[in-house]
């Protein structure tokens, strides 16, 4: 492996964590689920999943500790 | 739905941590030398510290013995933790994988769920607690934090975490009272909700505390909230779910924030930006009002995101910067104070006091109620819980040493200006410096104004609260590192900056979390203000949170005897007396399940606990000192007043009339914390009366096994119990 494609993998690795932990991948997952579950509607937009999380989110607050 | 629940494109083959073989217990050579030599590495740092009299040691000791014993202790205790008491299953599928709705419940990578549960555990907490502590010297606090981690802290978040995890994710409060009952159901969680008042109000005293009569630190501080409006506004408007660029953005802007405080420090903007402490008290409280019924777009979440990129960015830049700059520790191992229980940061001796002013970094109850909510719904296999639970906390734990060491570092004279409190120190640089003279302590009068010109403040005489001096030490480690000097003052503001990010997020947090709990118990009485949806019961309940936390807020940011003094120690035994409800939980539920056997793993840091915060809270109580007993000290002014006389630090009667009221309050308090535990664990006994004399085990509320159809070849780290070598 070249150290270009040693750093092109660790740059991935970092993008990957990084979108998983802010949550960012979740409206790809969510897509693939909408299309597994309902084929023939369309996929919601990025804007109309990131109402739905915000919604979701309202209402699930999540304890921060000290 | 596919095994993993994620795009193979999105996820790259896992590299993750080196996998042991699984299917065997048995150690290779390989391995044993290994672990030998951790062993060895740290036995010998411990043996430095312990033997190093006299002489300046490096902190690099502290560091060494600290990862050799998270080390060895994740390695085998949490590992037999796991094998003998919880056995995990990994055959039985986890609530995220049989709920999966791909909203609450979702199997989530390991590492990623690792970084959340961490991000939601730590934060400005372990930072507090060992400044505050290493007025007893670094070595009580050192081997607190290590120790109490290993066998109690980290045991507790573990083991809450599996016992949410196979309930469905059940939150605390219900667990306690579906395995304890109604009554210790009830005290739980009233006790969890006051607990959460006083935590979120010392959390703010500390950002008052730092922000105080500093333009610079105010001003980057009051920036966060601009730039996270933006933020909020960029990622649900303009470029939506765009996270990590929105997060870097906000990142550099964060950056520009704090050298943009030193212009302003410099500027005509200087005035606008210098508060005092009762002004910032106003601005935290209208803040958090408006925070938390703000939708979590516009603020929280952004300023969630941001919090977490500073912490884990932060944290990683300490720890580079304590082994390269390898600071000397220029604080006594143990202190005078230690035994005498005079000390001027906290009052009362190291047995119980240490061990409550140290709480998250060893022990935090606190993370029971992490550890019981969103962590367990997302969990993909069940032996991930050690390294979820078990090494989250351990992690926590060595930012606490590095806090801890960040303050052993300073000189004490500067330690003892910063920390004593306002009353005993006065307001110019001489008093103080005699002040810390005659604590025993030097420091010329010259070298404190160095020291906060140095940092571009305008003072550090009684900066109480441990943000300040963790900065300066920070700064001190940091500017060794890179930028020297010159890059002190920025330093010094960025470690502010990033205490106070974390402890608004918590505020913003708590706030709201707070709400629901008022509202889900006051929906009991009266249906209308539990809907989630109705503006004047949201308004009317996070009116009502902000009341009360602000309220701790004000008394202790006016308090004449020094706030931090006064309400840390309530704080503490707050966060650990729901560590007691939290291990009370665990016990029963393993005595219920047939495991007195392994009872002591959760029953022996449950006892523990206990003694610290019934010992701590009867010498609040009843102590005849009165700076270590709240009624005692209520008797002293009360005959003060009645004399006619002001006594120090009290500069008028009204202040004399303040001491009495807050010293009335927070013994009330205490004794009101000390009944609701005392209810949950006396209702826990019967029923593990009940279990130890019952033939069959009785019935837990564990929701039944249902095959888990995720297969993980390369995660499975643990050989599945029951496949013994």
């Amino acid at each position: 492996m070249t150290v270009r494609h040693r750093v092109r993998a660790v740059f991935r690795h970092v993008r990957w964590y990084l979108r998983e932990l802010t949550g960012e991948a979740e409206y790809d997952r969510h897509c693939e689920r909408h299309r597994g579950q309902h084929p023939h509607t369309p996929v919601p937009t990025r804007r109309e999943y990131e109402v739905l999380r915000t919604r979701h989110r309202e209402t699930h607050p999540q304890s921060r500790c000290c | 739905m596919s095994a993993s629940a994620m795009p193979d494109s999105a996820l790259p083959a896992p590299e993750g941590p080196p996998n042991p073989p699984s299917g065997s217990s048995r150690m290779t050579p390989r391995s044993i030398l290994l672990w030998t030599t951790v062993a060895l590495a740290g036995a010998v740092c411990w043996g430095v510290l312990a033997l190093a009299r006299g002489e300046e040691i490096s902190a690099v000791w502290l560091v060494v013995a600290a990862l050799g014993s998270y080390a060895i202790a994740y390695r085998f205790y949490s590992r037999f933790v796991v094998r003998r008491v919880l056995k995990p299953d990994d055959s039985r599928a986890t609530p995220a994988e049989r709920l999966e709705d791909g909203v609450d419940f979702q199997p989530t990578d390991r590492r990623v769920l690792l970084g959340h549960h961490f991000a939601a555990i730590a934060g400005a907490g372990p930072l507090v607690g060992p400044v505050l502590a290493a007025q007893m010297g670094y070595l009580p606090g050192t081997l607190w934090i290590v120790a109490g981690v290993i066998f109690a802290g980290a045991v507790q978040d573990m083991v809450v975490l599996f016992l949410s995890m196979r309930r469905d994710g059940k939150s605390l409060g219900q667990m306690a009272r579906e395995e304890i009952g109604r009554a210790g159901g009830a005290a739980a969680l009233i006790a969890v909700f006051a607990i959460m008042i006083i935590l979120l109000g010392v959390l703010a005293l500390v950002v008052v505390n730092a922000l105080a009569h500093s333009p610079w630190g105010t001003f980057s501080v009051a920036m966060t909230i601009p730039i996270a409006l933006f933020m909020g506004f960029w990622m649900h408007v303009v470029r939506p779910g765009r996270v990590v660029e929105t997060s870097l953005i906000g990142v550099a802007l964060l950056l520009l924030a704090i050298v943009g405080g030193s212009w302003v420090q410099n500027s005509s903007l200087a005035d606008t930006f210098t508060l005092s402490p009762t002004t910032l008290v106003f601005c935290l409280v209208g803040y958090g009002f408006v925070a938390s019924v703000l939708p979590v777009w516009m603020l929280l979440a952004p300023r969630d995101y941001l919090s977490t990129f500073m912490k884990i960015g932060t944290i990683a830049l300490l720890a580079v910067g304590v082994v390269v700059a390898a600071p000397v520790m220029r604080a006594d191992a143990v202190s005078d104070f230690a035994s005498s229980g005079t000390g001027p940061v906290f009052a009362g001796s190291l047995f119980p006091f240490l061990f409550i002013t140290i709480a998250c970094g060893a022990l935090s109850g606190f993370h029971a109620l992490v550890a019981s909510g969103t962590t367990p719904k997302l969990i993909q296999k069940e032996s991930q819980v050690r390294m979820i639970g078990y090494g989250a906390m351990l992690m926590e734990s060595f930012v606490a040493i590095m806090a801890l060491i960040a303050a052993a570092t300073l000189e004490p004279g500067l330690y003892y200006a910063m920390n004593a409190p306002a009353g005993l120190l006065g307001t110019t640089a001489e008093s103080a410096s005699q002040a810390v003279a005659g604590l025993g302590f030097t420091i010329t009068p010259d070298q404190l104004t160095q020291a906060a010109k140095a940092v571009e403040e305008q003072t550090l005489i009684a900066r109480s609260g441990g943000a300040p001096t963790l900065a300066v030490g920070m700064s001190e480690i940091f500017s060794g590192v890179f930028g020297g000097a010159a890059l002190k003052a920025f330093w010094y503001h960025f470690a502010i900056m990033f205490e106070a990010l974390f402890i608004l997020t918590t505020v913003d947090a708590g706030t709201r979390v707070g709400r629901f709990m008022l509202q889900d118990m006051l929906g009991n009485v009266w249906k209308p203000i539990g809907r989630v949806n109705w503006k004047p019961g949201i308004w009317l309940c996070s009116g009502i949170v902000v009341a009360a936390w602000g309220y701790f807020l004000y008394t202790g940011a006016t308090d004449p005897l020094g706030g931090i003094n006064q309400l840390f120690p309530l704080f503490g035994i707050a966060n650990q007396l729901l560590a007691a409800i939290a291990l009370t939980v665990c016990t029963t539920v393993l005595i219920k399940s047939g495991r007195l056997r392994w009872a002591w793993v959760t029953g022996a840091p449950l006892a523990w606990v206990v003694a610290i915060t019934f010992t701590a809270g009867w010498q609040k109580i009843f102590s005849d000192d009165p700076r270590v007993g709240f009624f005692a000290q209520r008797a002293k002014y009360a005959d003060g007043i009645d004399a006619g006389q002001v006594i120090a630090p009290a500069k008028s009667l009204d202040d004399m009339h303040t001491v009495v009221t807050n010293s009335t309050v927070d013994g009330v308090l205490i004794a009101l914390f000390l009944l609701l535990v005392t209810v949950v664990i006396a209702n826990a006994a019967v029923v593990c009366v009940r279990a130890v004399r019952s033939p069959v085990p009785l019935p837990t509320t564990e929701t039944p096994y249902v095959e888990s159809r995720i297969d993980l070849p390369q995660q499975a780290t643990e050989p599945l119990v029951g496949a013994r070598s």
